[in-house]
């Protein structure tokens, strides 16, 4: 991968002179690069990597399975996208394997994802059954330890 | 009461402390202060490294292995530093695995060097080469690399501080502290000195695998010098595996054969559990090693150019993870620069002269750290030049 993508994937708060000092192009070059990846939706955003369970104590995070039976001519993408349009949906992807699609969705507590897989996305048309699995602690998230590792255990100073 | 000092050997009794142990001891008693100040990787090893090392112990590999090192790990050596220079050495006689890349050095400077002997140690650089030439009654004889040199030593100045009583020229690049490498065409001048001569070669690489911009390039891989040459290597800096106490020499095999002598009754035989580990590193991590190398790369570009910005006049180093600014415009000396950023403002750096008297006016700033974490100590760097 660029080595700009790199990054900006694993620190995305760089300022554009940063970024560029640290990959040999001047900061005018990263913009108009960034630009570019922006438009060809290679890079479609900017967010934080957040720890839900410190920020607020009874988010909740769900991953479901879900059965589906493909419609004619559009396949799974008709029905996947009716399901990532719900705000509460975080992601959805085709997979291979025992079951269709995969979505993940978070909310402020267990009944409101319990009523949103009850309410509307098993009475979608299409889908044929649903597997709900809660998110009981996360440990790794986007490349980082949610837990911290032991700190710098080296000295100040060595030769 | 004993007067130990009586007792303690002269030459041990002369040694002097390292200048880099002043600092560690003002550094650790102080709060709040930020580091660029230490000679090893930040990262943590490699995981399957880490986990070779789980399951060599899960296995009961804990006990000696033969002096010279496992067999395996010998054949790994030799095959990596085959494909690193194209130079062969011949696992079963040509290659030691010591305990890091410091025991190499001292092996190897221990089995040349008798009283009266001359070292010539470019300088600056890693602070234990003349201390050892000294405990074996050697002379060491200092080469200045020059910041006009861009830290590279010439032909010239070896010219001129070859004398009857040379024996050994010790070759640190890429170098600890200056970040300075020597291309083929620096080693190519070296190497026509030493042709023909009885001077042999102690070339320490522990950094060959952190060149930015550049590829490595060994004086072993010049016509006539592998013959003339002891090298040495080690997993500390490019696996980030430090803690591991694990390094290799490959030398021609008669002068193998008399530094397995001291390594066999000083040491016995290298640890057992990291020589496992060692394997998977050679066999497995090149894909984390240039992971890491291309991060130093980013950080060194980012410090160099925040450094310069700020005033202090900062040679472009080509490897380690060093850079070596001037500071000779603040007016200060290099320890007292070190101290007043120290107390004022928290941040610990080590003084240049730390590596040689040459280095003096200097600073070593390491960059094993990460980007936001130089960001801190930059700005209070900028507070105390500025």
């Amino acid at each position: 991968m660029d080595a700009l993508l790199e990054l900006l994937k694993s620190n995305a708060r760089l300022s554009n002179e940063e970024l560029g000092v640290m990959t040999g192009m001047t900061g005018k070059e990263v913009a108009d690069k960034i630009a570019a990846y922006e438009k060809a939706g290679i890079i479609k955003g900017y967010t934080a990597v957040i720890n839900d369970e410190l920020a607020d104590k009874n988010a909740v995070t769900a991953f479901i399975e879900v059965n589906v039976t493909p419609k004619a001519d559009f396949g799974f993408d008709d029905i996947a996208r009716t399901i990532m349009r719900f705000d509460e949906v975080d992601s959805v992807t085709l997979m291979s394997g025992s079951f269709d699609l995969a979505v993940t969705l978070s909310g402020s507590d267990y009944k409101e994802i319990a009523l949103f897989v009850a309410r509307r996305l098993s009475t979608l048309e299409g889908v044929v059954a649903t597997k709900t699995h809660f998110v009981l602690k996360r440990f790794k998230e986007s490349g980082l330890f949610m837990e911290d590792e032991s700190a710098d255990e080296r000295g100040m100073v060595s030769p | 009461m004993i007067d130990y000092d009586k007792l303690i050997a002269k030459k041990c009794r002369e040694m002097k402390p390292s200048g880099i142990r002043k600092f560690f001891d003002l550094a650790n008693a102080m709060e709040g202060v930020i580091s660029l100040g230490v000679g090893e990787p930040d990262f943590q090893t490699p995981w399957n490294v880490r986990h070779a090392a789980i399951t060599a112990l899960e296995k009961g590999k804990t006990k000696y292995t033969a002096n010279s090192g496992l067999s395996e790990l010998r054949r790994a050596i030799s095959a990596k530093t085959e494909r690193d220079t194209g130079v062969h050495y011949d696992p079963d006689s040509e290659i030691i695995v010591t305990v890091g890349g410091s025991e190499g050095i001292d092996i190897a400077i221990r089995s040349l060097i008798d009283p009266g002997d001359e070292v010539l140690v470019v300088e600056p650089c890693f602070v234990c080469y003349s201390p050892i030439v000294s405990l074996c009654g050697g002379v060491p004889v200092p080469i200045t690399t020059r910041a006009q040199d861009r830290f590279r030593l010439t032909a010239e100045q070896l010219k001129a501080a070859i004398t009857p009583k040379t024996k050994v020229l010790i070759l640190p690049f890429p170098n600890n502290p200056t970040g300075a490498v020597m291309e083929r065409e620096d080693l190519e001048a070296v190497a026509e000195v030493l042709r023909g001569t009885d001077i042999l070669v102690l070339t320490d690489e522990i950094y060959s695998a952190l060149t930015y911009g550049i590829k490595h390039f060994s004086i072993i891989q010049l016509p006539g010098m592998r013959e003339r040459t002891i090298y040495v290597n080690g997993f500390s800096k490019a696996y980030s595996m430090t803690g591991w106490r694990l390094g290799y020499i490959c030398a021609p095999q008669p002068l193998v054969k008399q530094m397995l002598k001291i390594h066999q009754y000083g040491i016995m035989s290298s640890p057992t559990i990291s020589q496992y580990a060692a394997i998977e590193a050679l066999e497995e991590c090149d894909a984390d090693v240039e992971k890491m190398r291309r991060e130093y790369d980013q950080r060194r570009r980012y410090l160099v150019n925040a450094l310069n910005s700020i005033g202090l006049d900062c040679f472009e180093p080509q490897g380690a993870f060093y850079v070596f600014p001037s500071i000779k415009s603040t007016g200060l000396s290099s320890e007292e620069f070190c101290e007043k950023l120290l107390y004022e403002h928290s941040v610990a750096v080590v003084p240049g002269n730390a590596f040689g008297e040459c280095g003096e006016g200097y600073i070593r700033i390491s960059y094993a750290y990460s980007i936001a974490h130089i960001k801190t100590a930059v700005q209070r760097i900028k507070e105390f030049v500025g």
